[in-house]
Formats: C-alpha cells, sequence, structure tokens
C-alpha cells in the first residue's frame, strides 16, 4: 500500500495532496497541468518535497519531520515517463541492463532477455537507441525499469507511441505479469478511456490536488457525463 | 634551437593537462548535479584565473607558496625545497592558471546531457560517480577533447604566472614563451621568430584538429 502527504509550492503551482493508494492498480487522471506527473517525480524521490511523507507497505520513502528521504534509486520504485530517455550510446540490452549493477553476468543477461520478451521486443536487444522507433524505444524503457524488479511502478503516459491494439496487448501481459510480482502500479493518464479500460481505482487530480478517489463509474462521474454529452452532440451534427 | 625549453613546455603542459582533467571532470560533475547555493562561490573561483591578470595569479602563488606564509613552510618541509623557482611549482600554477580552460568546456558538455537521462541513472541506482563515468564522460567525449586541447596551449602559452613563480632557470623553469621574451630582449630576431613559429604552429594544428572534428559531427547531422 502507499500512502503519501506532500504539500509543495513552485511559483504559482501549489501541490497538496494526502491520501492512500492500495489497489495493485490504480489510475491518475486529470488535464494536464493537473499535478500528475510532478506527483510521479516526487513518489519516485527525484525531487523533495517542501512537506510531508510518502510511505510504500509501511516503510518510510520520505519523511521531512524525521529528515528521511531514501535517494531515486534505493527506494524499489520504477518510473516511466512518456519521453523514454534511454542512455543514446548504449545498446538495448545495455540500457536494460543498467539497473543491475548487482547481479553477476549471467544473472544479469538472463534478466535482460527476460524483460525484453516481456515487453516484446528481444529481436531488438543489439540495436541502438537511434535505431528504434518511438514505439519500441517506450518498451525498452519500460524493460530497462523493470528489471531491477521494483515493488512500485509509476507509470506516466508511457505508451502513449503505441497504437491502441499494440497498447492494449502490452498492458494485459504487463498486469499479468505485475500481479505476479506482487507490483503496485500507478498509471497517469489525461486519457478517460485508459482510466474506464484498465477497471481500476482511480484518483481525479485538479489544480494540484486529488479531488476524488474511487472505482472508474464515481472517481470519473463528472467527466464521463462531459464524454456522453460530446459524443451527442457530434453525433446531432451528423 | 632551445630543445630542453621546447621539452620542458611540453612536459609542463602535459602533466598540466593530466591533473586539470583529473580535477576538472569531477569538479564540473559537482557544478552541474549540485543544488547547494555555495557552488556559485566555486564556479567563480574556478574562473577567476580567467578575467584575473596572471602576473597577479603569479604574485600572490609567490607569496602564498613562499617562506613567509604556513603553506609555503608546510610544502617546503614536505618536499625539501620551496615551490617557488621550480618545476613543480611551475605545474602548480599552470594548473591553477589554466582551470577555467578546462572547466568551461566540461560545465557545457555535461550540462547538454540532457536531464531526463540522469533522472532515468539515477532511478536505476546509479550514484555521482557512475553517473559521471557512464554518462557524462561518453556523451560529453568532444567536450573532454576540447577542454584537453586548450588546457594544454593555454599552458604552452603561459607567461605571466611562469615569470613569476618559475623565473628563467634553464631545464627548471625556461620555457619556450620566457624564451622567446628573452630572445626579443637580446634583438635575435632570427631564434624568435623560430620559437614564435612553433608556438604559432603547435595552436593552429591543434585547433584545426577540434574544428574539423566539430564540422564532421555537424555534417553527420545535416
Amino acid at each position: 500500500m502507499l500512502e503519501f502527504a506532500l504539500e509543495v509550492r513552485r511559483g504559482s503551482f501549489h501541490l497538496q495532496v494526502d491520501c492512500h493508494f492500495a489497489s495493485e492498480w490504480t489510475v491518475i487522471f486529470g488535464p494536464s497541468g493537473a499535478g500528475k506527473s510532478t506527483l510521479l517525480r516526487y513518489l519516485a524521490g527525484l525531487d523533495l518535497p517542501d512537506r510531508g511523507n510518502i510511505a510504500l507497505d509501511g516503510h518510510a520513502l520520505t519523511d521531512s519531520a524525521r529528515r528521511i528521504h531514501l535517494k531515486p534509486g534505493h527506494r524499489k520504485t520504477a518510473l516511466v515517463a512518456q519521453q523514454p530517455a534511454l542512455f543514446p550510446h548504449m545498446s538495448v540490452a545495455a540500457n536494460v541492463g543498467y539497473g543491475l549493477a548487482g547481479l553477476n553476468r549471467g544473472r544479469r543477461a538472463e534478466r535482460i532477455e527476460e524483460m525484453l520478451t516481456l515487453v516484446d521486443a528481444a529481436n531488438l536487444e543489439h540495436r541502438h537507441p537511434h535505431d528504434l522507433s518511438g514505439g519500441e524505444a517506450q518498451r525498452v524503457a519500460l524493460a530497462r525499469a523493470l528489471a531491477p524488479l521494483p515493488r512500485l511502478l509509476l507509470l506516466d503516459e508511457p505508451f502513449s507511441a503505441l497504437d491502441g491494439a499494440a497498447s492494449d496487448a502490452l498492458l494485459a501481459r504487463l498486469q499479468a505479469w505485475l500481479r505476479g510480482r506482487n507490483v503496485q502500479t500507478i498509471l497517469v493518464t489525461h486519457d478517460a478511456t485508459d482510466a474506464y479500460a484498465s477497471g481500476a481505482e482511480v484518483a481525479l487530480m485538479r489544480e494540484g490536488r486529488v479531488v476524488a478517489i474511487g472505482p472508474p463509474e464515481i472517481a470519473l462521474s463528472a467527466e464521463r457525463q462531459r464524454i456522453i454529452e460530446r459524443l451527442g452532440r457530434g453525433i446531432e451534427r451528423n | 634551437m632551445d630543445w630542453q625549453a621546447l621539452a620542458l613546455t611540453l612536459r609542463l603542459a602535459t602533466i598540466t593537462t593530466a591533473i586539470l582533467l583529473v580535477l576538472s571532470i569531477p569538479l564540473s560533475a559537482l557544478l552541474v548535479l549540485g543544488r547547494s547555493r555555495w557552488l556559485a562561490v566555486l564556479e567563480a573561483l574556478a574562473t577567476l584565473p580567467l578575467v584575473l591578470p596572471p602576473t597577479v595569479l603569479g604574485f600572490f602563488l609567490l607569496v602564498l607558496l613562499g617562506p613567509r606564509t604556513a603553506i609555503g613552510r608546510g610544502v617546503t618541509a614536505l618536499l625539501g625545497h620551496p615551490l617557488a623557482f621550480s618545476f613543480s611549482g611551475l605545474v602548480v600554477g599552470s594548473v591553477i592558471y589554466s582551470l577555467p580552460f578546462a572547466v568551461q568546456p566540461l560545465v557545457a558538455g555535461f550540462a547538454a546531457v540532457e536531464p531526463a537521462l540522469v533522472d532515468a541513472a539515477r532511478l536505476l541506482g546509479a550514484n555521482p560517480f557512475r553517473i559521471v563515468f557512464t554518462l557524462f564522460v561518453p556523451l560529453a567525449r568532444r567536450s573532454l577533447l576540447a577542454a584537453a586541447v586548450l588546457s594544454f596551449l593555454h599552458t604552452v602559452g603561459e607567461f605571466g604566472v611562469v615569470l613569476m613563480l618559475g623565473g628563467d632557470i634553464p631545464g627548471a623553469t625556461r620555457t619556450l614563451s620566457i624564451l622567446l621574451y628573452n630572445q626579443v630582449e637580446n634583438f635575435d630576431y632570427a631564434s624568435a621568430n623560430r620559437t614564435a613559429s612553433i608556438l604559432l604552429t603547435l595552436s593552429v594544428v591543434a585547433l584545426a584538429a577540434i574544428y574539423s572534428g566539430n564540422r564532421k559531427r555537424r555534417g553527420s547531422h545535416a
């Protein structure tokens, strides 16, 4: 279970959240600028909040009152952003193996193969990032993030370069793997269909705050109504 | 031709460049990755030799390394001789004098590495040392080459610091630029012309090598 209460002020932006995600798969939905990606950066430990705490399964990752802040690589947390950020001078295999410095050569090779197979990119092992399409790069970035076997996976619109069918297939395979490994996942999206498709708990964010949380039909009821009305207007026009 | 002065100059420039690279890579990485407000002071100090007249720097070093200060006395006790008016003293002076020529290109090169790559490495457990040697150094290798060449050439051509700190001792502190000064003072323009030509050729060849590399890279991206 992920529990967090954070407060951050950066210029005119104010992030203030206090909630816990118990579901194994949570979708954070909200418009651009709501603070979704910013929240993920704090959860991943890349930035330090002004005040607050983050705990995963009862273990403190950040606690400003107790001056605790585990470094990003020591939180068992992975973050995959929309921009794959693959290391351009390394092969795909070296990218995926970057976070496996503690494993011996044999186990590292096994893990790289397992991860690339999971994301359906085993044939890309010897390629370099500049030879990959946007979708392939996103698959490799996902494999790289999963390779150290995190406990918490943060996904920031990571499948934007994949077409609908490829994205759905990858998501289904990924969800099964994550369930088997007991990895809690948080997916950020501004697409309501993603939130409905996953059938997960949904947190609705607006202007730096979580304003609703629950199953999609409750948390996104207003959004659902907006989409239906918009579709209705489109049908009437035609 | 004074081969002794040429050899001494090349030895001084090579040792200085090697020391500067060892010092400047972590220093530049700290300036790029660090978040402390005190780093602005450190960056200013690392840039200071760029704007300070070399004679001023040479004078302060001469005083600092002399017998009037605790540092100077300590170094003398440690080495068995004062650093001033010795080859070792020239190395210390050259490292300080050429520091900005190594740090500036490296800071620019390291800062040009996408922050998203650094974040990805941090998330995968890389410590600053690993980030520097697996990301910064390979991705900023042109900056590394520029830092090495500029440091080398700047040391080859230095005059004020060498004169103040080292004087003019053949085989110990007489570099090509000091030799050139002596030759002109003695109205030996033929020898001065040869010495100046060597300094000019060294600079042109090294800079042309850097810029041809940059042009090739720009061409391959076009």
